[in-house]
């Protein structure tokens, strides 16, 4: 489809931004750099604005449902001529809907880092390593086959892995970088081995072939059966696996707290608003397959997501360290997201959750990248993470107060705010397929009100510290973004969101359920009533309540252990277990073997190096052999 | 003959006038004004290669004798790229060398001329030509070779090649007349129709296949490309290790895919046999070796063998296989050549030890010599995995899967060898390495070249699709 094809350069641009950025760090005055960088997220961000008006403002298809358009394709490898790999550029409404947030958080993120990072010795590196981000998700969310996908999903874990790292004078920075890119490699080795099923079964790696409802392509994994389950089951089990641990969903998610050691900014924008969905948007980019497979993959995908809501949820409450709250807030809120997709049906009212999830996807994006963006305002004004340092900033700090105040209603589910509008579909979703999801997700909400207005009342009010020098507003390149994203928290609710996206692309009208909608709102109001109670003024009681607690409230705080629980099953089992004795196989049996052949082929060369003598007779000789010998053996002996 | 027929022959007539544009400055300008010949060669043969790319046509030319179309076109082109940078490389060298003792544009004019042959010889629409092709590409190496003449081991080398290369030319022009008795036809459409398929034809065949395998390197014909490469001028082995071998392995490859179905059968099992024994005697010997120019040229013995694995398809996909290979392998080649050049010019060292602790003084070559060597090595993504990846998928295809197996072992030896230079410049430490070197302007910018074709063709898999589509007809 033609008029498309400028799309292009949303992903291009980013990329030649880090080129000039990354070559010119050292050489340019680093402001100069970061205005580059802005400029070039800001033009992307226009294109993606552009893009979306061109294609939600076009009438739809006789058929009725959204169309897919591929603008560009570029063939990039040809394995066979029916196994062809592309690098292109997918638009239907979820792409569309993912380039808007990519582009509007990241632009956010770019303009408040000028403020934020400002006087920051690697300036001109951030700038760099956020325009490969940049770069690597635009080119993750426009794929148009599950190879670029994988390509580009690696490519974010890479400048996530850069970015964590950015300080990286600091061991627990290193550490933490570290993490999450080995966790996150486990859990893509996963996602390889599930590509590799489906597309050895389908022979296609294109999103267009394996999500057409006819399910011609994949028929034959549908049918080939493994251990009591489906190839397909399996292999969309295991591209799970991937998402799973970008989206830091339980127990692939103790890389998501560690990662809190980057930049402020970038926790907003990758491991709060875009990277971390990436798995919730994999789901959604296949969730024709996972329809289609049966139940098994879906159940597996909304049970995944309930538990991983609940737990970060129950973590929430307990932490100090107010970007570790966030952090857990956005692992329950993914967890949500997937549950939502794993309830889903497909078509009509039936894909409910999908719609949902996707809506909670956008509003989550904005509401949380604000939520981060203002404890980087908070952090920045009193220079702790800890919210034992901090108190009755609200002060101090009247715009991000507000700001922030904002987004913790949006969070909370509170009406008019976006966060209730596509909390209440995801409760109605769960609802409909599994009441005991239901549950959870409606504790969940409590919880999420109770934790984020413990974070509040804790920062901007309670008792006020001694602080070393005055707290001040941000400046106004701060400021600034903050006001954006409230302002999209605010209307971000009022998008009639299912007359775009919908699991079979017709346009679906949403009606919200006034008893889902009066129980959601009051379990919220409820969190946030004890959270005032608790926490607006300084108060033994929540000693007293954690004392009572006891064994519950500490595992909590240690977030269960599941970090001790890795440690011990590395060190005891894989270490001792299994990689001393792998090391003995290899050091005497795999390398004894490998110097064998070593010597052999040394030997030999030494044997035959007569050949090679330096008299030029000699050499005739040999060519005049070498001719005769060919003519004996081809001619005389082989007879050809 | 009218305008539209001397397009065809664009390639050839364009060269002609640089080699006398350069001729005649060599005879106007005066002693010292003649290191301005460089800089005017460098530009010229820039237009004329840039020239070369346009507009590719199709044709014949006197009764059939010349022949042209967008595949012989595209080999012309990519003779003119590596020619360019071979000589934008050796541009250093002449001004420091050469023009003191008044010899540069002898330099340029031999390799033109030789280049010259080359392009006859891939568009030679009957034997003769091919085999005069051949002798005007070979001849001007020889001299060449020899062309540091106060160095003995120049002149040495000069000797063994022009020695040997006169008993390749006997033997091939004894296979061309026994292939001429047999069939009474030097035209090349006309053989194939005139063959039967007796012993004598396949005797002409091994003849005349014996003296194209002298400029491949194929084992057994191999024994003069180290000596040679050792004392010639570095510019001119990587001149015989790109550019002479590249048009060997084209005219091969027009002669056997076009023009001999019924000898297919005896050639695919020649060349079985050779790109076995090429690829692990090369390998081999290449293990041995401390010098740089020798491993290289035993480097470039086994890579020979490595591209006889896409004749084991005359399809489309072997044909294509063979020129993307050719291309990736100039690009790789002639950028390790390019650093040893420059390290030698500099400090006359040229031995593996001598590498050690390079990355220290010399990060920049260092990389430059890293991507060149993993490139050759066949690492992804760089191109050289490409290049050896549709080779392995031409033979797979053809169903050898014991040849792909020995190909693979060979791959993981050579790896070794590759890897002993990338350890020596990398994790090694020496006491006192090699100073910072300073690469001329024209080095650098040919290095340049190397490297982005190295990373690009890794990247870009067009230029393959295109390629593809120009094999259809040859």
């Amino acid at each position: 489809m033609e008029g498309y094809a400028y799309t292009i350069w949303i992903i291009l641009l980013p990329f030649l931004v880090f080129l000039v950025t990354g070559v010119l760090s050292l050489r340019i005055r680093p402001q100069l750099a970061g205005w580059i960088g802005t400029a070039g997220i800001l033009v992307t961000l226009v294109l993606s604005l552009l893009t979306a008006w061109n294609y939600f403002s076009a009438a739809l298809p006789a058929d009725g449902g959204w169309p897919t358009v591929i603008p560009v394709n570029y063939t990039w490898l040809r394995f066979s001529d029916t196994l062809v790999v592309h690098m292109g550029v997918l638009l239907d409404p979820i792409s569309i809907m993912m380039l808007l947030v990519v582009s509007i958080v990241s632009s956010m993120v770019h303009i408040y880092s000028l403020g934020y990072m400002k006087d920051e010795p690697g300036f001109a590196r951030y700038f760099a390593f956020l325009s490969l981000f940049s770069f690597s998700m635009y080119g993750l969310v426009l794929a148009t086959n599950l190879f670029q996908i994988y390509f580009f999903w690696e490519l974010v874990g890479v400048s996530s892995y850069l970015l964590i790292g950015f300080y990286y004078d600091r061991p627990s920075a290193v550490a933490a970088a570290k993490k999450a890119f080995i966790v996150t490699r486990f859990a893509d080795f996963g996602f390889l081995v599930g590509i590799l099923l489906l597309s050895w079964y389908s022979g296609t790696f294109d999103f267009l072939a394996l999500n057409n409802p006819d399910g011609a392509a994949i028929a034959g994994a549908a049918s080939a059966t493994f251990m009591g389950a489906s190839v397909l089951t399996w292999a969309l089990v295991l591209i799970f696996m991937g998402g799973a641990g970008k989206s830091a969903m339980f127990p692939l998610h103790i890389w998501l707290p560690d990662a809190m050691e980057g930049p402020t900014p970038v926790s907003a924008l990758i491991h709060a608003a875009t990277m971390v969905v990436a798995g919730v948007y994999l789901v959604a980019r296949l969730f024709p397959v996972y329809h289609m497979s049966g139940g098994a993959a879906l159940e597996v995908v909304a049970w995944t997501g309930a538990i991983t809501a609940l737990f970060a949820a129950l973590i929430a409450i307990t932490q100090e360290d107010i970007k570790r709250v966030l952090a857990y807030s956005t692992m329950s809120q993914i967890g949500y997201m997937m549950l939502s997709l794993g309830v889903s049906g497909y078509g009509g009212e039936e894909g409910l959750g999908y719609t949902a999830s996707m809506f909670h996807l956008f509003t989550h994006a904005m509401f949380k990248a604000l939520l981060f963006l203002g404890a980087g305002a908070v952090i920045h004004a009193v220079h702790s993470n800890v919210m034992g340092d901090m108190g009755g900033l609200r002060k101090y700090l009247p715009i991000t107060h507000a700001a922030f105040l904002v987004a913790c209603l949006a969070i909370a589910g509170i009406p008019p705010l976006s966060g209730f509008f596509s909390k209440d579909e995801i409760l109605a979703a769960a609802l409909h397929h599994n009441p005991a999801i239901y549950g959870i997700a409606l504790l969940v909400a409590g919880l999420t009100a109770l934790y984020m207005f413990r974070l509040y009342f804790r920062v901007f009010w309670g008792e006020e510290k001694a602080y070393a020098h005055k707290p001040h507003e941000a400046p106004l390149v701060m400021w600034g973004p903050l006001m954006v994203l409230a302002a999209l928290s605010v209307v971000g609710g009022f998008i009639p969101f299912g007359h775009y996206v919908s699991s079979d692309r017709q346009v679906m009208a949403m009606h919200p359920e006034m008893s889902i909608a009066v129980t959601a709102s009051v379990v919220s109001i409820a969190g946030i009533l004890l959270a005032m109670w608790l926490y607006r003024r300084p108060s033994a009681l929540p000693a007293q309540i954690a004392g009572s607690l006891g064994s519950l409230y500490q595992s909590a705080k240690n977030k269960f252990y599941i970090d001790e629980i890795y440690m011990g099953v590395t060190k005891k089992i894989l270490f001792a277990g299994i990689a001393t004795p792998v090391a003995w196989f290899d050091r005497h049996i795999v390398d004894g073997t490998m110097n064998a052949i070593a010597n052999l082929t040394a030997r030999i060369s030494s044997v035959i190096k007569g050949l090679q003598s330096g008299h030029v007779q000699q050499y005739a000789v040999g060519f005049v052999v070498g001719v005769l010998g060919l003519v004996v053996i081809f001619i005389y002996w082989l007879k050809f | 003959m009218n305008w539209d027929d001397l397009l065809l022959m664009r390639h050839e007539l364009q060269l002609l006038a640089v080699i006398l544009i350069v001729t005649c400055a060599e005879i106007y300008l005066s002693g010292r004004d003649k290191s301005r010949i460089i800089p005017l060669s460098l530009a010229l043969f820039g237009i004329h290669m840039a020239a070369g790319w346009l507009w590719p046509v199709e044709g014949e030319l006197f009764g059939g004798m010349y022949r042209t179309n967008g595949l012989i076109h595209l080999m012309k082109s990519i003779l003119d790229v590596g020619v360019f940078i071979v000589i934008l490389q050796a541009g250093g060298w002449a001004r420091k060398q050469l023009a003191p003792e008044n010899r540069v544009s002898e330099f340029f004019l031999l390799i033109w001329s030789s280049l010259l042959g080359m392009y006859y010889m891939v568009s030679a629409g009957d034997l003769l030509m091919v085999f005069l092709g051949l002798e005007l590409s070979t001849l001007p190496v020889a001299a060449l070779a020899a062309y540091e003449v106060l160095k003995m081991r120049s002149a040495e080398a000069g000797i063994k090649f022009i020695l040997t290369a006169g008993l390749a030319s006997a033997v091939t022009l004894m296979g061309i007349s026994l292939l001429y008795g047999s069939t009474g036809t030097f035209v090349l459409a006309d053989l194939g129709k005139q063959m039967q398929g007796n012993s004598l034809e396949a005797l002409g065949f091994i003849f005349f296949f014996a003296g194209v395998a002298f400029k491949i390197s194929l084992v057994p014909f191999h024994f003069w490309t180290p000596d040679v490469y050792e004392g010639a001028p570095v510019s001119v082995a990587a001149y015989l290790s790109v550019i002479s071998k590249g048009a060997a392995v084209f005219i091969l490859m027009i002669l056997l895919m076009g023009f001999a179905p019924l000898l297919t059968d005896l050639w695919v099992n020649v060349l079985y046999l050779l790109a076995i024994l090429t690829m692990t005697i090369g390998n081999l010997f290449a293990l041995r070796q401390r010098n740089l120019k020798r491993l290289l040229a035993y480097s470039a013995v086994a890579q020979a063998g490595f591209i006889m694995l896409g004749f084991m398809s005359s399809q489309q996909d072997g044909k294509a296989s063979i020129i993307y290979f050719m291309l990736v392998y100039l690009f790789s080649n002639l950028a390790a050549f390019g650093v040893v050049q420059t390290i030698e010019m500099h400090t006359g060292k040229e031995d593996i030890g001598d590498y050690e602790g390079l990355y220290r003084t010399n990060p920049r070559l260092s990389l430059v010599m890293l991507l060149a060597l993993f490139s050759l090595a066949g690492i992804p993504p760089l191109a050289g995995f490409f290049g050896k990846f549709f080779l392995f998928m031409t033979v797979a295809s053809a169903g050898y899967y014991l040849l792909l197996t020995i190909a693979v072992i060979n791959t993981v030896i050579s790896l070794y060898y590759y890897l002993l230079i990338v350890r020596a410049m990398f994790l090694r430490k020496s006491d006192n390495p090699l100073p910072l070197v300073t690469s001329d302007g024209w080095m650098r910018a040919g290095l340049v070249i190397c490297v982005a074709g190295i990373v690009a063709l890794g990247v870009a898999s067009g230029v393959y699709d295109a390629i593809y589509a120009l094999c259809a007809h040859l």
